[in-house]
């Protein structure tokens, strides 16, 4: 099902999505869509392990087992977050970033 | 020989008084401080007296002489294999008759006080510090190492120090607690420096290895020597420098008669009878090594005393106020012990001079303190420092005058007064060993009786003064220490020291030398009468002999202006020349450099802090920029 | 086949991040899950793929959803980002992924040689909680743990301040 496909390719379409979701984090301003660009840099990150554990040393899980950790880890982080959203939009009655600016000098 | 673990309460009773009437004393009312204290110092005083008492006369009276006992030690601090720092108790005579002196003029003094200190502001403060500072007097003498004896000296200064700033709202008492604190303070740090030499040579502390005739600890010393001078010289006078501090010798005297601002009968303990003798203690603990590994600093030793001697007694001629006459006379005599340590030689007859000096120190102790407890009598009574402000005082204070006039007698060597075999001993020891030391001495004996009934027959005889009220006999609780102490005074030159207190601890005989005691009585006689005929009776003859002595009077009455000097020194060359530029560098250069540390930063941050907007994508961004930056010139540069 | 899912990925990528309507938003998210988890199907995985599937795009889209009914009117609509905020991002996203793609092309990945390890189940299940070497039973544990922090933490934060509420 791989054959004729470079891992190039892969690498390259997981990177694209990767800074799709940088630049995502950096331009919106809602918090939720901030959280969705995160989940996109987590998945890009993950189709890169599995890659590279598919292509170059397919005889091992590392990759896998990897991927897997930061799905449960991206788990526990969205909830948090969420929970966190949640209390902010309380306090402020919506959830701008531009609003959360209370840490500063 | 174990017998005498019991001794350890002799200092821990003072220690315990310390701690309970200074931390509880403010909660009683003034009298229990001192009644404890009192009772305390009792305790103390009769189980001293049962030390000597077994120590010398129970039985432990060997041919070879008195043996050094240490009864109780304890490992302190353990530095290293070597260096180890013990406390202990060591008893030999010198250090039990110490006990005896100290714990006898502390209880006296304890008594004394009650009287003269009653209603004073911070009595029970004062008897605290009493405690403490008979408690490190005490920790002093018995100490079995060098290290142990410098805690305890400085103790001593410390409780010194409080002890004189006792009235601390007077400034003159501050800055005199000061003068003394800084000058013994100065002294000190060549004590240090001694010790710190003497246990580099010697790898010892104890006192025990250090003074062991023949020893062989000192092998390596002869080898070691500084800009000319053995090592052991050196160490030895720097001793000697810490001990001339305390002691008040020439040059560094110079605290002792401010120290007189203090109450009275701090005067009497510390600075008459036991702190200031320390440093002959010291010079006489030490003297062994002193007497075989440097005789160049034993003959400093003795010129440095007999010098002091002389000095002080020119001065406590001219001066008026009683308590300064009384603290010349101290250095004086002081400096009389010193010379007897310089000029005496080890073992037997030979080492008559250091039998002397300590037979002296007794002696002394026990006159110069019913001296200063009759002065301090004598102000309570008449509300003044001064002999001007006195005169016909006999028919008003009869109990006072006896002891005073015989206190007078004893210091000016008057026969078969305890003063007079010990000021003989010192006299026929310098004449066997420094015939210049004895001229001095022999001068000295005469000036001394001079200036004492100067004293005596200035306050006791002559015309009445204009009184605020009638002077009246003091208390019997102040006057039972005079009389005590006069007793003493008569009686303690019929103690047989030189079987007991002697500088290999075998006894020797001795005999009057009527060579030197019928010139040395003369001439205290002489110096008598010429006070008798210039002061018994109000005349101008004083004043019209101090006008043509002219600029040698008005020196001496100045002290010679060493006073002066010092401040001249310390502030016009010191201050000027060098704390000045100090200062100027610390507060410029080294401030500035700090102060502008500071300053760039908050500088800095005023500028950067826009860049904590708070905006979390600006740092998400910048964050990103950042590693990619990075990423960057690692990729593209440096590789 | 692989261009097909690379396409989803790309094109619903950029329609997540550039949308005005948040729900849409968490709609082409999970199309992204979703073809990642068919990218998995594609490279054999097919246990990684289902845990894309039920945690990702079941549990998380899920969660994200929840959330946005409870923040948000459904018509709620944008504003358009900032200038300055816009020209940070693409600028940022253009040369990182300039960087990573030129690094990726100038690199030569030496292909593994070894047979192909049979994933079935019992082989990830013996090793996820095997202690042995190449056992993952600490990561695991830490996970778990973590996990069940982060929903002890979730609910603490999101829970109502009861005294505040009594307040008002």
């Amino acid at each position: 099902m791989i054959q004729g496909i470079p891992l190039e390719h892969f690498l390259i379409v997981s990177t694209i999505m990767f800074f799709l979701g940088v630049c995502g984090f950096i331009i919106r301003r809602n918090l939720i869509t901030m959280l969705m660009a995160i989940e996109l840099i987590l998945n890009s990150v993950n189709i890169n392990f599995v890659v590279f554990n598919r292509y170059l040393y397919p005889d091992q899980l590392q990759g896998q087992f990897f991927s897997l950790f930061i799905v449960g880890i991206a788990a526990a982080e969205a909830s948090v977050a969420i929970a966190l959203i949640i209390n902010i939009y309380r306090k402020l009655q919506n959830i701008d970033v531009e609003n959360v600016n209370e840490l500063k000098f | 020989m174990t017998g005498y673990t019991y001794t350890v309460f002799i200092i821990l009773i003072p220690l315990v008084m310390f701690l309970v009437t200074g931390l509880l004393g403010m909660k009683w009312r003034p009298i229990v401080s001192g009644l404890l204290g009192t009772i305390g110092m009792g305790t103390s005083w009769a189980l001293s007296l049962m030390t000597a008492g077994s120590y010398f006369f129970g039985g432990a009276h060997h041919a070879e002489g008195f043996q050094s006992i240490i009864p109780f030690e304890l490992t302190w601090l353990r530095f290293t294999e070597t260096l180890i720092i013990k406390m202990g108790i060591l008893l030999d005579p010198i250090s039990v008759m110490m006990l005896v002196v100290i714990t006898t003029i502390s209880f006296m003094v304890h008594l004394y006080s009650l009287g003269y200190m009653h209603g004073e502001k911070g009595f029970q403060r004062f008897y605290a510090f009493l405690s403490l500072f008979t408690f490190s007097m005490l920790g002093l003498v018995i100490a079995t190492n060098i290290f142990q004896m410098y805690i305890f000296w400085e103790l001593v200064g410390v409780s010194s120090f409080l002890l004189i700033g006792f009235y601390y709202q007077k400034p003159s008492a501050v800055s005199a607690s000061k003068k003394a604190f800084i000058v013994t303070r100065f002294a000190d740090l060549g004590f240090l420096i001694g010790i710190l030499i003497l246990s580099f040579v010697t790898g010892t502390f104890d006192f025990a290895k250090l003074t062991e005739p023949g020893t062989a600890i000192f092998g390596s010393a002869a080898s070691m020597s500084f800009m000319g001078i053995s090592a052991m010289t050196w160490a030895m006078t720097l001793i000697f420098i810490g001990g001339a501090g305390k002691s008040a010798m020439f040059p560094l005297h110079i605290w002792l008669p401010d120290a007189m601002e203090g109450p009275t009968p701090v005067s009497a303990l510390i600075h008459a009878a036991t702190m200031v003798v320390a440093g002959v203690f010291l010079v006489a603990r030490m003297f062994p090594v002193i007497h075989f590994q440097a005789p160049a600093a034993q003959e400093i030793i003795g010129y440095v005393g007999g010098f002091t001697s002389l000095f002080a007694a020119v001065i406590a001629i001219t001066q008026y106020d009683i308590k300064r006459v009384l603290a010349f006379s101290t250095l004086s005599q002081l400096g009389y012990m010193m010379l007897a340590l310089g000029v005496s030689g080890y073992g037997g007859e030979e080492g008559l001079g250091y039998m002397a000096s300590m037979f002296h120190l007794f002696t002394h102790a026990m006159f110069k303190a019913l001296l200063f407890l009759g002065a301090g009598s004598i102000i309570h009574a008449v509300h003044s420092n001064y002999m001007y402000d006195m005169g016909g005082l006999r028919k008003y204070l009869p109990i006072t005058h006896i002891t005073f006039l015989i206190a007078c007698l004893t210091i000016a060597g008057v026969p078969f007064l305890s003063g007079f075999f010990s000021k003989d001993e010192i006299l026929v020891a310098a004449l066997h060993h420094n015939k210049i030391l004895f001229a001095v001495e022999f001068i000295v004996a005469g000036l001394t009786a001079f200036y004492m009934f100067r004293l005596y027959f200035s306050v006791f005889w002559g015309k009445d003064r204009h009184y605020h009220h009638t002077p009246h006999e003091s208390p019997l609780v102040m006057t039972i220490p005079l009389m005590f102490l006069a007793v003493a005074s008569i009686f303690a030159g019929y103690i047989p020291f030189h079987h007991l207190v002697t500088s290999d601890k075998i006894g020797f005989a001795t005999e009057m030398n009527y060579m030197v005691a019928v010139p040395s009585v003369l001439i205290g006689l002489f110096g008598i009468a010429m006070a008798w005929i210039l002061y018994k009776k109000e005349s101008d003859v004083p004043a019209k002999l101090a006008k043509s002595w002219g600029i040698l009077y008005t020196a001496t009455y100045n002290k010679f202006y060493w006073d002066e000097i010092y401040l001249f020194v310390t502030r016009k060359i010191i201050f000027n020349y060098i704390s000045r530029p100090i200062a100027w560098f610390d507060r410029h250069i080294i401030d500035g450099f700090m102060v502008g540390i500071g300053l760039v930063t908050e500088k800095v941050s005023y500028q950067i802090k826009g860049m904590q907007s708070g905006q979390l994508q600006h740092y998400a961004f910048m964050f990103v920029a950042g590693t990619l930056a990075l990423a960057l010139s690692m990729i593209y540069f440096l590789m | 086949m692989f261009y097909m899912f690379s396409g989803i990925i790309l094109i619903c990528s950029l329609l997540t991040i550039t949308t005005r309507k948040i729900l849409r938003a968490a709609v082409y998210l999970l199309c992204v899950l979703l073809a990642t988890a068919g990218l998995y199907f594609m490279l054999n995985y097919q246990f990684m793929a289902a845990v894309q599937l039920t945690l990702y795009a079941g549990g998380i889209v899920v969660l994200i959803i929840f959330s946005i009914l409870l923040t948000h009117h459904i018509s709620h609509r944008f504003k358009h980002p900032d200038i300055t905020k816009l020209l940070m991002g693409i600028g940022a996203a253009a040369v990182g992924s300039g960087l990573v793609i030129a690094t990726i092309l100038s690199h030569s990945f030496q292909a593994g040689s070894t047979p192909e390890l049979p994933v079935d189940m019992t082989v990830i299940g013996t090793q996820l909680l095997s202690t042995e070497k190449n056992g993952y039973v600490l990561p695991f544990e830490l996970i778990s743990i973590l996990l069940l922090a982060a929903m002890i933490a979730a609910i603490v934060i999101a829970k109502k301040d009861k005294n505040k509420n009594s307040e008002i």
